[in-house]
């Protein structure tokens, strides 16, 4: 390929020269942002399923008090790796996929910055799943620590254990190589006039979650290295006896474990902001300030870690900043949702099946972000501390937030992707399936922490019995529900009703679907009005009240 | 109407997925060895070589592409972003380290040390760093390293390494291709002088001074990072002479070597860490 200068007049042909491998080895070897986006997308939904099975195991042997299904060390496994699948192999790589798929696109972008190593980015992550998984066949089976890894439990598991931690070195390398790219293709590609606060906030909430990859992920890769040395090499770090101390995993775990909360739950702010204001026929109110809380969100979330540490022993003065910091964290997050709101009002709504899942992630969501504050007041949460309040509380934040988020984005944008129509119908039924099934699953937890029901048990006192029996049924039905999403998204990939039109101004181009070649426009040329079906990212309902499927 | 260039997207690359075959032969062998399964080093090295052979083959290329003109200042300003952030991505590893020891000496120790560990726990233990004794008196006897020895004669090092680098910048940016190579030269020689001197003092700990890795928190700090530090060295010394052998056969031109410059910048990084390091771990 060459530099040399092309005429922007020929800019629709594509740059279909070069040879490209087929088969198995397009994939593989593939530096197109489009296909590594559903790379992404598929290893994700993979792993979710395996974590799903993983959950639904831990479920059904807690229906009942008493041991039934598994025993309690491969439970503990199961707590743990589910864990650790959800978070690295499913959310994270989720709204990776997004950005691939969707930031070049909606900045005017070629492709990526460095399109090898965003193929390098999504490859190293079958890698760190085959270690993760493989762990189970490993001697002593998979590490049974909780996601956490607290030492000194995980300095003293099995051969499982050295795998996850080689297997969090490598998904810490992709996440950083996979941030770097989003940053620069943010920062340096954008089309000329496409400003930094004229971005599509998908862009924004990314970049600054790309931020808090880079910033983050080092310092776990840094925790688990220590935690390998004091495992075969004599070092003390966690260890009292040698002068070092197991509270001091737990801070610089958390250091990284809470920005990466944000990590997952702001790229699902993005999307819920892209789809409110299309469904809404407005734009979305107060775009800067949006902008401002997502940053103010990521630089308070580098101090409030401790507050997953109120039981360690931390002084008073230690307790309070922390208890007020967490809290503070709510003004930001509230400025949001008061902005999705404002948003919907006097809007001319339709409840497509995005704008089903986006509002439901409003909602259930903001129960979320309530019982996330009553976790930071101390006090209480001395009581609830590793109860089954805390299991209610992120699962709320990240079922019903990131992942509603996720199959919002999925259906939203998968006409743009594949030229179809995804069924409607059958987008309806999943949201309502899983709204139901998942609060009927999460919400009896919040009493179940409140009657003190540690979490990470397979077996528990009677009088437990109850709640836990509702939350297992629930969770059954949840796991089917993403049966009817596979179908969906199946029944749209394959053919389908095409997508509408786009009436009136649009260029019809803009409304097929978006070819997998690249235009050859150049990033830095181009007039932000002339390439619309890159820039806009277009849903056939953006702007367009009469085509809107109904 | 104005040409303008075109941002360059390379073809598909089949070294990305060598990388990934290297990295899972390599944590396989690391694993394998570790928990004294005899096949370990084996694997770990096919791993390693695997690397090898997709880094020379992957730069190989991006050289190749850079020579051969593809990248426009657009990609040249990529390329800055993208080694800033990496750059910052490396100051967090280091800082999750270094949190760890001001945790340790500034609270960890103290609390081990006060009247409730010394009651129920850990004897008489008294908090002093370097800790003599470790609380549960798992730790032999060890001598620390005074900073005024090696360590600065070290930092006196890689300082002027620093300035013979910024030197050898000059020499580029003026077309002196002389003053340029002689300057990489003394910035590789300092550097590895550095990383011998590093290799005595290590030799030195663990044979006169009976200071080792397992020598309790001190020992895990001081080689943590020490060490970190030293593999940092080793990296950017290799850069340094990929960059020197480049400049030889005549690559980079007064206003395109950001090759250079991103190797230059990763250097000085380097530099800094160690005044920390010389600092807080040798000195104080
Ligand atoms: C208003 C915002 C939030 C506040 C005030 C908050 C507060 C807290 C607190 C205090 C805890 C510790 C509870 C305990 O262990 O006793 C906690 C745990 C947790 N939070 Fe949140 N949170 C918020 C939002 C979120 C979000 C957005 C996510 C992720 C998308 C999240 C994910 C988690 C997770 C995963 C844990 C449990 C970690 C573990 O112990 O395994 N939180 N939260
Ligand atoms: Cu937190």
């Amino acid at each position: 390929m060459s530099s040399i200068a092309h005429d922007p007049t020929h800019g629709h042909e594509h740059d279909h020269h070069a040879h490209h491998p087929s088969g198995v080895m397009r994939w593989i070897t593939t530096t197109n942002h489009k296909d590594i986006g559903s790379l992404y997308l598929w290893f994700s939904f993979i792993m979710f399923l395996a974590g799903g099975v993983m959950a639904l195991t831990i479920r059904a042997e807690l229906f009942q008090p008493g041991l039934q299904i598994v025993q309690p060390e491969f439970f503990n496994q199961l707590t743990t790796m589910h864990g650790l699948v959800m978070v690295f192999g499913a959310i994270m790589p989720a709204f990776v996929g997004f950005a691939n798929w969707q930031i070049p696109l909606m900045i005017g972008a070629p492709d990526m910055a460095f399109a090898r190593m965003n193929n390098w980015s999504f490859w190293l992550l079958p890698v760190a799943a085959i270690l993760l998984m493989g762990s189970f066949l490993a001697p002593g089976g998979a590490s049974a620590a909780g996601w956490t890894l607290y030492a000194p439990l995980s300095v003293q598991m099995g051969m499982g254990m050295d795998m996850l931690i080689f297997a969090v070195h490598i998904m810490g390398a992709s996440s950083i190589m996979g941030a770097i790219n989003i940053v620069t293709t943010i920062l340096n590609m954008r089309a000329p006039g496409m400003t930094l606060m004229k971005m599509p906030l998908f862009c924004w909430t990314w970049l600054i979650t790309a931020y808090l990859l880079i910033a983050v992920m080092p310092v776990l890769a840094g925790a688990v290295t220590m935690l390998l040395t004091d495992r075969h090499f004599g070092t003390s770090f966690f260890n009292a006896a040698g002068g070092g101390d197991p509270v001091l995993y737990q801070h610089v775990f958390w250091f990284f474990g809470h920005p990466e909360v944000y990590i997952m739950i702001l790229p699902a702010f993005g999307i819920v902001s892209q789809i409110i204001p299309t469904f809404s026929r407005k734009p979305l109110f107060g775009y800067a300030s949006m902008v401002y809380a997502t940053s103010s969100i990521a630089i308070l979330s580098f101090i409030v870690w401790a507050h997953h540490m109120f039981t360690t022993g931390m002084p008073a003065a230690g307790q309070l900043f922390f208890m007020y910091a967490t809290m503070l964290i709510a003004v930001p997050t509230g400025v949001k949702v008061f902005n999705w709101v404002a948003t919907m009002w006097k809007g001319s709504m339709t409840f497509e099946t995005p704008m089903l899942f986006a509002v439901g992630f409003i909602f259930v969501f903001t129960m979320g972000g309530f019982t996330g504050l009553i976790c930071a007041i101390t006090p209480i949460d001395i009581q609830i501390q590793d109860t089954y309040y805390v299991v209610a509380h992120f699962h709320y934040v990240l079922v019903a937030g990131s992942l509603f988020a996720i199959f919002a984005g999925t259906y939203y944008w998968l006409p743009k992707w594949t030229g179809h129509m995804y069924d409607e119908g059958l987008g309806r039924l999943h949201f309502w399936a899983s709204i139901i099934f998942f609060n009927i699953t999460f919400f009896p937890m919040h009493f179940l922490g409140l009657a003190g029901m540690p979490r990470r048990i397979p077996d528990y006192a009677l009088q437990f019995a109850d709640f836990n029996a509702i939350a297992t049924v629930g969770a059954f039905g949840f796991g089917l529900s993403q049966l009817i999403f596979l179908a969906a998204v199946l029944k749209c990939v394959k053919g389908g009703q095409r997508r509408p039109q786009r009436s009136g101004t649009v260029r019809t181009d803009s409304s097929g679907p978006c070819p997998r070649q690249r235009p050859t426009i150049p990033s830095k040329l181009h007039r932000l009005s002339s390439k619309r079906c890159w820039l806009t990212g277009g849903p056939p309902w953006t702007g367009d009240q009469t085509s809107a499927p109904r | 109407m104005t040409h303008i260039e075109k941002y360059f997207v390379p073809e598909p690359s089949r070294y990305p997925i060598f990388g990934s075959i290297a990295l899972l032969l390599m944590a396989t062998g690391a694993v394998f060895w570790m928990n004294k399964v005899s096949s370990g080093p084996l694997i770990l090295a096919l791993g390693f070589a695997t690397l090898v052979y997709m880094l020379f083959g992957w730069f190989g290329q991006v050289i190749r592409e850079s020579e051969g003109g593809n990248y426009g200042s657009n990609v040249d300003v990529s390329f800055r972003w993208s080694m800033g952030w990496f750059i910052f991505s490396e100051v967090m590893f280091f800082a999750g380290f270094f949190g760890a020891l001001f945790y340790v000496r500034v609270i960890a120790l103290p609390d081990l040390s006060s009247l409730d560990h010394q009651q129920f726990l850990w004897g008489n233990f008294s908090a002093q760093w370097p800790i003599k004794v470790s609380p549960g008196h798992i730790v032999d006897p060890f001598t620390p390293i005074g900073a005024w020895g090696i360590p600065a004669i070290n930092t006196l090092l890689l300082l002027t390494s620093g300035a013979t680098l910024t030197w050898a910048h000059w020499g580029l940016l003026n077309n002196n291709r002389g003053q340029l190579k002689l300057g990489l030269f003394l910035t590789i020689a300092l550097g590895l002088l550095f990383l011998s001197l590093q290799i005595m003092e290590y030799a030195h700990a663990y044979s006169d001074l009976n200071l080792r890795l397992s020598s309790g928190i001190f020992g895990s700090t001081f080689f943590m990072l020490t060490g970190f530090h030293g593999l940092h060295v080793t990296i950017g010394a290799t850069m340094l002479i990929v960059i020197l052998l480049r400049v030889m056969k005549g690559h980079f031109k007064p206003d395109h070597h950001f090759a250079f410059e991103a190797v230059a910048w990763y250097w000085h990084f380097v530099d800094v860490v160690w005044l920390f390091l010389f600092v807080v771990v040798y000195w104080l």
